[in-house]
């Protein structure tokens, strides 16, 4: 568990961040360093430089903007679980980022980090998907937006380029949403996590998004699911009935030791079911 | 009683654990130290066609590189085993290949560097080119015609075969059987993961030449014998050998590694202590796994459920090669219990052990025990079912009644003492039983998959009597020692020949000596994993510490009571027979008038002045013993867990879980619960998430804590633990093992109440562990579910 040999700067600014994964050859952001000290030290990941920028100040801030919450990118897992303003604002945010890890992951790993790695397993893809999410990056070329359903290309790459930094991410506040997930016995990274958010329209469903991550390379939106929940009411058959349709959403779902792709598929059906329900009565 | 031993006293242990003042091998530090690593094997089966050490050797801080040519040529001798059941076919297991890797992280080239980053560097320039060769896994499938040879030597990769019972017995029982109930199961392989990863470090004195190696052992004395007889070539009287403080071994730190040759001999080569420190990936690939058994049996019985007959042929996996202790954990700790808490006369047990391109297979807590507890538990549970019995019922109907204590089982077993039916009503009052049952019942009416499972679990604890132990295969005896030197002042230390790395003896063992002598507690020293400072000893496992290594303490204490006797007698100018040793407060008086008497102190301080000593007696007080115990011990345990499993996710959730154990008479009924709260989690752990999986070409699958699931505390409620008290006769103190019973009873208990839950959906078995993908397929499989 050695890394091999490295360089270390620490960015002041995120212009500075940028200048230097521009300038330096083979070099990587760390922020939290939950997901990249492991895979360094098992040397599946052997950078020539560390740019940490865990120390710029203003990039950890999580707050309310009218409709939205911008949370920024060195905002920790504990700190967004905390946060007053996500609990009530979008309360399924708050239980994305509590379900993540253990305490000690929850206190050091970021959102901009967690959704710069793209891990398969990682929480937060199914709920910034599901909640349409925008990110918001600094480059060389300046800033730019990219909308959640952009943002993850495949697993463990995304649509940043090598040089740009997370800054934060805007959130839509919804109420009727509800994340849960199988969590692996071993890594307790999600083997299943289904994100849920339920708009009501009078008595019917208006609006329904669904995000899952765990089952395929990268987070997916079950789209035939969550129409199929539209226009009619949120009962426990319907609800029923669009899980059945989150198999559409997967092509090739990942297996490994713990659960093949096949039961992974089953599972998200059964936990799309669960969390349609819970993000349903949260619309009221 | 005494005013120590049956209470539970505070471990004096843990102030330094829990401030971070442990003392452990990878806190070994000397100012010129190197760091030793080790290039593994990342194939399971290969010839190694080129090897190219030179760029690594070249990088700035690398000390040396040494190949496993270098190593032979050094005088290291291979890793012997140290149990040969007749016939056993070893295969040469050298400290560092040569030419042919066996398993995936066996070691390739060795390299000493001035960091261990800089070690960890030069391992990766280190070029090997691999031509695979092809591999076998399977502990069955390793006998096949045409599997591929682990060693070509070995024919259908057989390195021993074994069998024990009354065959003829047994043939009978099945002949005349009205029901008999079969199984195939699998007992998965497990990895111990021990909170500490092994590591050894080493510092050669050259003018003295001495070696002295520090070694996270179970048994350092054991390590030293091999390391001087077979390995490194040092004689014992110049080999110390050190395991401090050691952070869990569960078996797996019992075994001669290669490490531990490796470290001492690249020390006196580069001429600079030396240390290696696993990483936790090098742990889960070359620490000696367990269990791996793949079983076929059957439970004849009469048609009122009376049980007659157990027939069993298991495949034992051993790995790649033979580890220290292999053959004796599928043979004698294995086969020998197959008769579990029950009487039955036709038992008859064969066992193949087979060499697969594997770590090595060797104990692991429970060691034998755990496969046979959950095979004879399974059967049973399915011989209640088949009868329409409940399974609590027809254990009592065919557990052996205590009036037949001493019992011997067709298995060579003569169990000690036990009250098994007691044991078992205990645990259902505790539990609840009916409760359980009538809360099953309702829980099934609404739906829910709501299950109850019972055990009866036996053990063997604290081996053995050595001349039994030879008999079956042992190449050393299992007595141990126990010395009670008394200093001047009346302090006393302890030195036990056995090992604590977790177990609390420095606690319990000075319970024992402060009562025997009566003096405090708080002046008893117990010194342990030394052997400059401790006689030879045989070290901890199989739960004998209390029962060995503590009768050898007794033995010494009433030696250093009976001097003590004779001295205060002397001074106080009275006939031995008149005067008393009071074990309450160490005094010495005449009978009838305590306030004559004198302190121990005094008596030691006279037997040091030796002024004034009785004709013929000895200065000094200071005594050892060497006990061999006359028989195993055998605890029992009823443990009852009721669980849920989760109609379409497949979840299991534990709701409650209830353990009466039988461990004898009790030295510290904290520490005892401990240990079975301890030993159960790894139990449950078995039954639930753990696997030590092998893909058909040998890449270990579970090689990381990704993968590898170690329970953790959200797997359990609370546990309750409670127990009974039948003393075994065969040791002084009355104690029986307690480290691995939660362990061997805790499997069965959980599976059959997994498969009582899944009984209405028609499913029978399911190989463990009870992940929810394997219920989710096995409840399709019998037709049912989602
Ligand atoms: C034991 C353990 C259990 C875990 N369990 C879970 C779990 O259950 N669910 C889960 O979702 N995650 C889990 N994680 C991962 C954890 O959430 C990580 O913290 C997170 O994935 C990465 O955040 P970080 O800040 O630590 O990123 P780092 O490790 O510092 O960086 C990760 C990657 O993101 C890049 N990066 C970091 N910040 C930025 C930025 N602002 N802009 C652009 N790129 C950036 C880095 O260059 C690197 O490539 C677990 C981790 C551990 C160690």
């Amino acid at each position: 568990m050695f890394p091999s040999q490295f360089d270390y700067h620490r960015a002041a600014s995120v212009a500075e961040a940028v200048e230097l994964l521009s300038s330096l050859p083979d070099a990587k952001l760390v922020a939290g360093g939950h997901s990249l000290i492991p895979a360094m030290k098992l040397r599946a990941a052997q950078p020539a430089a560390l740019v940490d920028i865990g120390r710029i100040p203003g990039l950890a801030d999580v707050s309310a903007d009218g409709d939205s919450l911008v949370v920024g990118a060195l905002a920790t897992h504990a700190a967004v679980a905390d946060s007053a303003a996500v609990r009530s604002g979008c309360p399924m945010l708050a239980e994305t980022a509590a379900a993540i890890g253990d305490i000690q992951v929850r206190n050091r790993g970021t959102i901009g980090g967690s959704l710069a790695h793209a891990d398969p397993g990682a929480d937060y893809p199914a709920a910034m998907l599901a909640l349409g999410a925008e990110i918001t990056a600094v480059g060389a070329g300046g800033e730019r937006t990219i909308a959640a359903s952009d943002f993850f290309v495949d697993i463990l790459t995304t649509a940043l380029a090598d040089n740009e930094v997370i800054t934060s991410v805007r959130v839509p506040c919804v109420a009727g949403g509800a994340y849960l997930k199988h969590r692996h016995p071993a890594s307790s990274y999600a083997v299943v996590g289904v994100a849920a958010c339920v708009g009501m329209d009078g008595g019917n469903v208006g609006s329904c998004a669904i995000g899952i991550n765990g089952v395929t390379g990268k987070a997916v939106l079950a789209g035939a699911a969550a129409a199929a929940l539209c226009g009619g009411p949120a009962s426990a058959d319907r609800i029923a009935a669009a899980a059945g349709r989150v198999g559409d959403a997967f092509d090739e779902p990942l297996g490994d030791l713990y659960a093949s792709g096949e039961f992974r598929a089953h599972l998200a059906g059964v936990y799309t079911r669960r969390a349609l329900a819970v993000a349903a009565e949260r619309a009221g | 009683m005494g005013r120590y031993v049956g209470t539970s006293v505070k471990r004096v242990e843990d102030p330094r654990f829990i401030q971070g003042k442990g003392r452990y091998v990878a806190n070994i530090q000397f100012p010129d130290m190197v760091y030793v690593a080790i290039k593994r094997s990342p194939e399971a089966h290969a010839r190694i066609t080129r090897m190219d050490t030179s760029a690594a050797a070249a990088m700035d801080g690398v000390v040396a590189v040494f190949t496993g040519q270098d190593f032979k040529d050094g005088g290291c001798g291979s890793l012997p085993c140290g149990w040969l059941v007749p016939d056993t076919k070893v295969p040469d297991r050298p400290i560092v290949v040569t030419d042919r890797v066996c398993h995936v992280g066996d070691s390739v080239a060795v390299v000493a560097a001035r960091t261990p980053y800089i070690a960890a560097d030069a391992v990766e320039a280190i070029e090997v080119d691999y031509e695979p060769l092809p591999t076998v896994v399977d502990a069955r499938g390793a006998m096949d015609e045409g599997a591929p040879l682990v060693h070509s030597e070995i024919e259908n990769n057989v390195s021993y075969h074994w069998a024990l019972g009354d065959q003829e017995a047994c043939e009978k029982a099945f002949a005349e059987a009205d029901e008999v109930v079969e199984i195939e199961l699998v007992n998965q392989r497990l990895i111990p993961t021990a909170m500490e990863p092994r590591a050894a470090a080493a510092q050669w004195d050259a003018a003295s030449e001495e070696m002295t190696v520090w070694t996270t052992s179970q048994n350092p004395h054991p390590i030293r014998l091999l390391l001087s007889a077979f390995t490194l070539g040092i004689p014992e009287s110049k080999l110390r050998v050190i395991s401090p403080d050691v952070g869990g071994g569960f078996g797996s730190k019992i075994f001669h590694y290669p490490e531990e040759v490796i470290v001492p001999w690249v020390a006196r080569q580069v001429g600079r202590p030396a240390r290696w420190v696993a990483t936790r990936t090098e742990s889960q690939m070359t620490d000696s796994q367990g269990r791996d058994h793949v079983t076929v049996a059957k439970l004849a019985m009469t048609s009122d459920g009376t049980f007659t007959g157990l027939d069993v042929e298991t495949w034992a996996n051993q790995g790649a090669y033979l580890s220290t202790f292999a053959p004796l954990i599928p043979t004698a700790l294995y086969i020998t219990l197959l008769s579990g808490n029950y009487k039955m006369p036709g038992v008859f047990g064969k066992v193949h052990g087979t060499l697969t391109n594997t770590v090595p297979v060797d104990a692991y807590r429970g060691a034998g025990r755990p496969e046979a507890a959950y095979l004879v538990e399974r059967l049973v549970d399915l011989a209640a079912t088949r009868l329409g019995r409940d399974p609590l019922d027809l254990r009592r109907q065919n557990a052996i009644p205590k009036e037949d204590f001493p019992y011997q089982t067709p298995v060579a077993f003569l169990y000690d003492s036990g009250d098994y039916d007691r044991l078992m009503t205990t645990a259902a009052d505790r539990a609840d039983y009916a409760g359980m049952r009538q809360a099953q019942a309702e829980a099934r009416a609404e739906g829910k998959l709501r299950g109850v499972g019972v055990v009866c679990c036996i053990e063997a604890s604290g081996p053995a009597p050595s001349a039994v132990a030879g008999s079956l295969g042992s190449a050393v005896g299992f007595w141990e020692s126990g010395e009670v030197r008394v200093h001047p002042t009346g302090q006393v230390s302890v030195f036990t020949g056995s090992h604590a790395h977790g177990q609390g003896h420095e606690t319990t063992l000075a319970q024992v000596v402060a009562d025997e002598l009566g003096v405090p507690i708080e002046s008893v020293e117990v010194v342990h994993g030394d052997t400059g400072r401790v006689n030879f000893g045989m070290g901890t496992y199989g739960s004998r510490s209390a029962c060995v290594g503590g009768s050898a303490l007794v033995r010494s204490a009433e030696k250093v009571r009976a001097k003590v006797l004779q001295l205060g007698a002397h001074l106080l100018e009275a006939a031995e027979e008149d005067v008393v040793y009071d074990r309450d407060t160490g005094r010495v008086h005449v009978k009838g008038s305590p306030e004559s008497g004198k302190d121990f102190g005094e008596l030691a301080f006279a037997a040091y002045t030796a002024h004034n000593l009785p004709e013929g007696m000895e200065p000094g007080l200071d005594f050892v013993s060497f006990y061999d115990p006359a028989n195993f011990t055998f605890p029992a345990s009823s443990h009852i867990c009721e669980v849920e499993v989760c109609p379409d996710t497949w979840e299991v959730r534990i709701l409650r879980y209830v353990a009466v154990d039988d461990v004898g008479k009790v030295i510290n009924p904290m520490i005892v619960e401990g240990q079975l709260q301890g030993g159960i989690v790894q139990g449950v752990g078995q039954a639930l998430t753990e696997i030590g999986a092998y893909s058909d070409d040998g890449q270990l699958l579970s090689g990381t804590l990704l993968e590898y699931a170690v329970p953790r505390a959200d797997l359990l409620p609370g546990i309750e633990v409670d127990r009974i008290e039948t003393p075994s006769p065969h040791n002084p103190l009355g104690v029986k093992g307690a480290g691995e019973m939660g362990t061997i009873a805790a499997t069965p208990a959980v599976a059959n109440a997994v498969l009582d839950a899944l009984a209405p959906l028609g499913v029978t078995h399911i190989e463990l562990p009870l992940t929810p993908e394997r219920i989710w397929r096995a409840v399709q499989a019998a037709g049912n579910g989602a």
